[in-house]
């Protein structure tokens, strides 16, 4: 088989321009209709949850401080990691996109809140609402394609490091609250002079201080509440944010990386009018169908599409939107990718698996040998 | 619990709590139960005349009390959306537990007209901490004028009721203006205490019904030697709309000045309008002014020198978000204005319409 030697047309250029302009007046318009819409009901629905989470939380604890009893300990552990669940998708990821800023509430601010996870806040918003919602898939700058670990596209050289891309993932879904907090600070990238040595150690310490705050309060304060019995909530607590950690990488990966979803380069997307842009949301992320209650558990990131058009509309709101996004899609011929959970992330593993790998057998030939004749890959 | 006691007790509950800190959920329980921000609940409600409703708060422990005079900003959600607006309390200075506000109706108000429909028992409502100058002054001076018009009268209310309640004996004068004795606040207790003090002298001009009041018109200094022999000594606090305001401060401009003290509010809703590119933008944090070259308020403050935090620059990424403290706005995408005062805005996305206040 020949490489390509044309380079593979732009999945950017499938509509005219002017198709794309219209389909991003269209866009506006939900965008517009929704905004005036928002209102009591909204407000309703997050303070619903976060009730149910701050009360799922405080019995998840209770039943931890009793968790020498094997049933109070499984029904405490599934509490807690519902409650860091839900706090960390439902409420903290999309009260701080700022989908509840109009509510002019101190506590749902995107600016002032804070999360029960190990990444701060403020780092989080930058490396999340800006870096990866402005440059969504593109290759050089989303550094959430991989996280700086992974190899998640083609278009990402391979080199013998990505033969261990599963156990990176692996390793990456079950440490993914250290993993996210790590996010902004780019460890793979080398300080580029002292400005950046200094910011790079200013970011350092806000992680360090949060994450030192989340671990006394999950592994020493509250074991300490149990007295002798501490080993129980020590391990509940440790179980709820491995559940937590993996739900979130899963829900996550489906966000970007299911088979069909794009990615960019930073010249194709250079010089971007706003419809170029919903295009590009559209292309480069994927949804996942489900019932309303594992929409709330996903922090209504099973509406990706959705969510990248429209981050900082209230996201309860993505369900009724998406009926109108799928119906535009389908008159303009965009591609609009959805499957279930199992589907999704199938192909999100299967691509792991294959992009561990070069995509030339030669190549990999080349290095099996050379490894076979105990020489540096 | 003392405070000073209650303190290293809190840190620690709120470590063990997180990042939600103890409020986070004890607010779960009872709105008013929270430690880190001023909350009142409404004990009565009571609507004295046509187009305005008087409201005894309760405010929670975190509530630091009022000097006569001050005032307090009132935040009441609306729609989903907390509005917040200065009142001054009307009641009587030093009672922890009790507030009393009097809102008058404005025709286009939001929050006035919500209040003045809605308001009932057991609803709860944001406080900030009082503010203000308009204030007695320690010690006492030996005579009081009290100039009040519309709405004006509350916090003249809360200066005479906390006088009396201390025992001051010396000459109070009110000027009190309003349109019609129907539509003046507080006249029944006003009356009273006219009745009962001795030292205190009631003066009324109803502006559309001459002749029911003791004096008619609007204020002039013809009103004044009505009020007492010396009211150029007295210490003397107006408060009303700004064409009252004006025509005090032109009769107190010379050398008087000193003893008088003013306050004026001026509703959100009934704020000039301007255009873009009119007026000027205030950095309030910053010190800094600058005329509103009607660019976004984003490039307006790099213009000005001003540090401001920014992402994508085209209104999704919320990284510019920041307070506007006053002034309207339009948000670029939507179109849409809105001159609500303390309110969270795009800076990258928002043009200001005339003076605008940012909390940058």
């Amino acid at each position: 088989m020949t490489a390509t030697l044309t380079p593979p047309t732009s999945p950017l250029d499938s509509l005219t321009p002017e198709q794309i302009e219209s389909f991003g007046e269209e866009m506006d318009a939900i965008r517009r209709r929704v905004l005036g819409e928002r209102g009591e009901s909204d407000a309703a629905y997050i303070r619903s949850v976060i009730r149910v989470q701050r009360g799922l939380e405080i019995g998840g604890r209770a039943l931890l401080w009793a968790g020498v009893l094997p049933p109070a300990w499984l029904a405490g552990t599934a509490a807690l990691s519902l409650s860091k669940i839900l706090d960390n998708m439902e409420i903290g990821h999309n009260v701080m996109h700022g989908q509840y800023d109009w509510m002019n509430d101190p506590k749902l601010s995107g600016e002032q809140f804070e999360w029960d996870t190990a990444c701060p806040a403020d780092q989080w918003r930058h490396s999340h609402n800006y870096m990866h919602h402005t440059h969504t898939n593109i290759v050089g700058k989303d550094r959430d394609i991989g996280y700086g670990i992974l190899r998640m596209s083609e278009d990402q050289p391979w080199s013998p490091y990505y033969l261990g891309n599963p156990l990176w993932a692996a390793l990456l879904a079950t440490f993914f609250q250290y993993g996210v907090a790590l996010h902004d600070l780019e460890v793979e990238n080398r300080p580029s002079g002292d400005a950046d040595r200094a910011e790079k150690r200013e970011l350092a310490k806000g992680i360090w201080g949060k994450v030192r705050r989340q671990t006394v309060r999950d592994y020493v304060l509250y074991p300490a509440l149990s007295g002798p019995l501490f080993v129980f909530p020590l391990a509940g607590n440790a179980t709820a944010n491995l559940a937590r950690n993996l739900w979130a990488f899963t829900i996550i990966f489906c966000g970007h990386f299911p088979e069909g979803t794009h990615e960019f380069s930073e010249e194709e997307t250079g010089d971007e009018t706003r419809g170029q842009w919903y295009y590009r949301q559209v292309l480069g992320s994927a949804n996942l169908s489900g019932g309303p209650l594992f929409h709330i558990l996903a922090g209504n990131l099973s509406f990706q599409i959705e969510h990248h058009l429209f981050p900082d509309l209230p996201a309860n709101r993505y369900a009724e939107i998406s009926v109108e996004v799928q119906e535009a899609c389908e008159r303009y011929g965009v591609p609009y990718n959805v499957g279930p959970l199992h589907s999704q992330f199938g192909s999100v593993v299967a691509k792991i698996l294959r992009l561990a790998l070069p995509e030339s057998p030669r190549r990999l030939g080349g290095i099996v040998k050379k490894v076979a004749l105990g020489l540096k890959p | 619990m003392s405070p000073q006691l209650a303190r290293p007790g809190l840190r620690l509950l709120n470590a063990i709590a997180g990042p939600h800190g103890i409020d986070g959920y004890l607010e779960q329980i009872d709105p008013l139960l929270v430690t880190g921000e001023c909350r009142a609940e409404v004990a009565a409600v009571q609507r004295g005349t046509e187009d305005s409703v008087t409201l005894t708060l309760r405010p929670n422990r975190a509530w630091r009390g009022f000097r006569a005079g001050q005032f307090v900003q009132v935040a009441v959600e609306i729609d989903g959306a907390r509005h917040q607006r200065c009142y001054s309390p009307a009641s009587q200075e030093g009672r922890r537990r009790e507030l009393e506000i009097t809102v008058k109706r404005h025709p286009e108000g939001l929050v006035s007209n919500f209040l003045a429909d809605r308001a009932e028992p057991g609803m709860v409502l944001g406080l900030t901490p009082a503010e203000g100058d308009f204030r007695l002054p320690q010690p006492l001076r030996a005579s009081i004028l009290l100039i009040g018009g519309g709405s004006g009268i509350t916090p003249l209310m809360a200066i005479l009721r906390t006088l009396f309640a201390q025992g001051y004996d010396g000459p109070v004068a009110l000027l009190h203006y309003a349109p019609d004795p129907a539509r003046a606040i507080y006249r029944a207790e006003l009356e009273r205490l006219a009745a009962q003090r001795p030292g205190f002298r009631l003066l009324r001009s109803y502006t559309r019904a001459p002749g029911a009041g003791e004096l008619d018109g609007h204020f002039g200094p013809l009103h004044l030697p009505q009020s007492g022999p010396c009211f150029a000594e007295a210490e003397t606090f107006a408060c009303g709309p700004p064409p009252l305001l004006d025509a005090v401060r032109g009769t107190w401009a010379n050398g008087l000045e000193r003893r008088l003290h003013v306050e004026s509010f001026v509703p959100p809703d009934l704020a000039p309008v301007g255009e873009p590119g009119e007026g000027a933008i205030r950095f309030a944090a910053s010190g800094v002014e600058a005329p509103n070259s009607g660019a976004s308020l984003l490039e307006q403050a790099e213009n000005a020198g001003i540090p401001a935090a920014f992402g994508c620059r085209m209104g999704i990424c919320h990284t510019c978000t920041r307070r506007k403290l006053a002034g309207t706005h339009r948000n670029l995408i939507t179109g849409e204005t809105s001159s609500e005062p303390d309110e969270e805005i795009q800076l990258c996305v928002s043009t200001a319409l005339g003076d605008l206040t940012l909390a940058l």
